[in-house]
């Protein structure tokens, strides 16, 4: 597996309206890790992700990808080379769920037919029926919709995944699902991802590395989840992440035979394993 | 280009402006017959509309008359109510009636049924009539797509009343069938530059007239500072 | 109706010069408004003034139009060329709006999908924004066709052959039959015309008339999480949006 490591040099974007989105960001997010860019709104972590692909280039510094500036790559070879799942899925509503997936080999000249049959295999890979391929997305659920959007991202087989709240249209049991589903691709195939969301939670299931953002796209802490858990660096971190909230301050108690988990209220979050 | 010259030529020449069939009393019919066929077909189409859209009954109904009576071609129309009420004014106006009636009616049925249900139920709830609802509420906030209706008619209509000379002694269309009957291709390219600068001239009218009325409808709207 | 039983041969060859006049002033209007469209949409500050040329336009009488035509491009005025000039400009001026609105109709966030995928400009525009734009434009094309169709008909006023002429020699010579021919077949023809659109938009856009289907389809995975993603909340507002 090829190496694709992602580096933030120093980025910065002022939007014309004056807006800094970004300000003065580095970062290295190494090959086959998953980072997640985790703030709230404001803190620009859209902006850093669509730095990547070029959706956005930065008013100052720059982006390399395996230690290439990628202002020196055509942005549309760029993006086709690099997985991206939108919000919500992006799904282009008037093409079939298999002709979604099959977008990016069929812009890069592969046979149509021969990029469907890629398309139906990803389908399942993504944990989807075959059967759904001739729908369109409108006929699917808003779980379906997204890993439609997942498969379509992995069509070109690229070596990095950009993912901008990719699971913030679905209701949080599908959420969860999807998370799962993501940790079990992510361990056979082990990309480059660059995840962004809101969510301190799923930045914790999903992440490897966490980065929390400040407004204009600062640094507040960044590592793994443990780390950030355990030592958060300021009242910022420890807000965000809720290290004082009750559900994050679990003790043991005995019952029954059993090491119940409850949180600070008393109450119960799980049980010990044995 | 030279024929340009000749037209304008045949309008700077003050014979052409005097007499009975001179320029101003030309213009002066065609104008006149434009607000009566309008003033006749508001006075049929605008109640039926907005009752239309009050109700929201008859929909189907509007749309199909609105569809069916704009592919029915006016020079058709014009001829065979010609041969039915003979040469003269009768035919051009009914004609002319007929081609104002869908954009009228179109314009009040869609201005009354936009607006905003909460809005009228909210008149509704605070006692007024239905009469009152209609006039204080749907009507004034109607009235821009009201007028966009009567703005589209009175173009109709100003542009259509040339083809009334082809059955009847009216209207600056005369220049144009007198020229094409003589060939004299001046006073024909004169006549179509009266008629496009009188329709140019009432589409500005008009569409001052709608943005005033638009600004009445939604004076917030209006004043808003783009964001 | 005997005058029709002798001239029938003569209605169906106006008949066909009213169509050779009146499909290729549709085509054309269709072929320069919708690029003309695109770019109003594109640059909002260029595209109002065009816009506002384009009502100006289709505020010009039709049989002056017919007039100034021939004299500012040196055409003859009884050429069938004249026609297909003067309707196409009406065909454009109207539907050149309804192509902006058609483009703007496409939604941002799937234009910017598009072009994340790495969509070059000329793919995002034939692959994705014409397709997304066609509904609406079948609608504005619709009502393009049913008013060329009916406007050719002025062309016989100036000596164009069309269906027009059924009139202009009815009305000479007295023959009513030969009028209400002439309208009967003329709505005709629009109608028809018409219907071929609608046809034409379905089989374009075969996305906007699914129904939302059962949510049935994700595979069960051996210890793997249960199949409960079909509940997603998002399916029916989405088929909502599809279907306007």
């Amino acid at each position: 597996m090829v190496g694709m490591p992602i580096e933030f040099r120093a980025v910065r974007k002022v939007y014309p309206d004056g807006t800094v989105a970004v300000d003065d960001f580095s970062h290295h997010v190494p090959s086959h890790k998953t980072v997640a860019l985790v703030g709230s709104s404001g803190s620009g972590k859209t902006t850093l992700l669509r730095m990547v692909n070029r959706m956005v280039d930065p008013s100052s510094g720059s982006v390399l990808i395996d230690d290439e500036d990628v202002r020196t790559l055509d942005p549309v070879v760029l993006r086709r080379s690099i997985g991206y799942v939108l919000q919500a899925g992006g799904l282009l509503p008037h093409r079939t769920v298999l002709d979604n997936i099959a977008t990016v080999p069929v812009l890069s000249g592969t046979p149509r037919r021969a990029a469907r049959t890629a398309a139906t295999e990803l389908l399942e890979r993504v944990g989807l029926d075959p059967s759904l391929g001739p729908r369109y997305p409108s006929q699917l659920s808003g779980g379906q919709q997204q890993r439609v959007g997942v498969a379509r991202a992995l069509a070109a087989d690229p070596n990095i995944l950009l993912m901008d709240e990719p699971f913030g249209a679905v209701d949080p049991i599908v959420r969860r699902e999807l998370q799962d589903e993501l940790l079990r691709l992510q361990a056979e195939l082990g990309k480059t991802i660059v995840l962004v969301t809101h969510d301190i939670d799923e930045a914790f299931r999903v992440g490897d590395e966490v980065v929390v953002l400040r407004e204009g796209g600062r640094v507040a802490q960044a590592g793994t989840p443990s780390q950030i858990l355990t030592h958060p660096a300021d009242d910022f971190v420890r807000d965000f992440v809720g290290a004082d909230r009750p559900e994050r301050l679990l003790t043991t108690v005995e019952v029954d035979g059993r090491r119940l988990v409850v949180d600070a209220n008393g109450r119960p979050a799980g049980v010990l394993s044995p | 280009m030279n024929l340009f010259a000749e037209a304008l030529a045949w309008l700077a020449d003050p014979v052409h402006w005097s007499g009975p069939s001179g320029i101003a009393a030309r213009l002066a019919q065609h104008l006149a017959i434009t607000v009566a066929v309008v003033a006749v077909s508001a006075a049929v189409a605008i109640p039926v509309g907005v009752l239309v859209g009050h109700t929201r009954r008859g929909r189907g109904v509007v749309v199909a008359v609105a569809g069916a009576a704009r592919a029915v071609p006016t020079l058709g129309l014009l001829t065979i109510l010609g041969l039915m009420m003979g040469i003269g004014l009768q035919a051009p106006l009914a004609a002319l009636v007929v081609l104002a009636i869908p954009s009228l009616l179109a314009g009040a049925y869609a201005g009354v049924e936009a607006v905003a249900p909460d809005v009228v139920d909210a008149a509704r709830a605070s006692g007024m009539s239905e009469a009152q609802v209609v006039r204080q509420v749907e009507l004034p906030l109607a009235m821009p797509v009201l007028l966009g209706g009567v703005r589209a008619a009175t173009l109709q209509v100003v542009a259509t009343a040339t083809l009334a000379a082809y059955v009847s002694d009216t209207g600056l269309g005369r220049y144009l069938f007198a020229g094409l009957k003589t060939r004299d291709y001046p006073q024909m390219l004169a006549g179509a530059l009266l008629v496009i600068a009188l329709t140019l001239v009432l589409e500005a009218v008009l569409a001052s007239i709608q943005r005033a009325a638009a600004r009445a409808a939604a004076p917030t709207h209006a004043r808003r500072a783009p964001a | 109706m005997t005058w029709l039983s002798s001239a029938w041969p003569q209605v169906v060859d106006l008949t066909v010069r009213h169509l050779a006049v009146s499909a290729p002033a549709i085509l054309l209007s269709i072929v320069l408004a919708v690029p003309l469209g695109r770019m109003a949409q594109r640059s909002p500050r260029a595209g109002g003034a065009l816009l506002s040329a384009a009502s100006v336009l289709y505020a010009v009488p039709a049989l002056p139009l017919l007039i100034v035509v021939p004299v500012v491009l040196g055409i003859p005025l009884r050429s069938p060329a004249t026609l297909v000039v003067a309707l196409t400009v009406y065909g454009t001026a109207l539907l050149v709006r309804t192509a902006a609105d058609a483009f703007s109709s496409i939604s941002d966030p799937v234009r910017q999908a598009a072009v994340s995928l790495g969509h070059s400009p000329r793919a995002l525009f034939w692959r994705v924004e014409l397709p997304l734009a066609v509904p609406v434009l079948v609608s504005g094309v619709r009502v393009v066709t049913v008013s060329t169709v009916g406007l050719a008909t002025i062309g016989a006023l100036v000596g164009i052959p069309s269906l027009g002429s059924l009139f202009t020699d009815g009305f000479q010579r007295g023959i009513t039959a030969e009028v209400v021919t002439g309208i009967v077949t003329t709505v005709a023809l629009a109608l028809v015309l018409d219907a071929a659109c609608l046809l034409a938009g379905r089989a374009l856009t075969p996305w906007t008339r699914v129904g939302v289907a059962p949510s049935l389809g994700i595979l069960p995975r051996p210890g793997g999480p249960r199949p409960t993603a079909g509940r997603g909340a998002t399916g029916i507002p989405a088929t909502a949006e599809a279907a306007r």
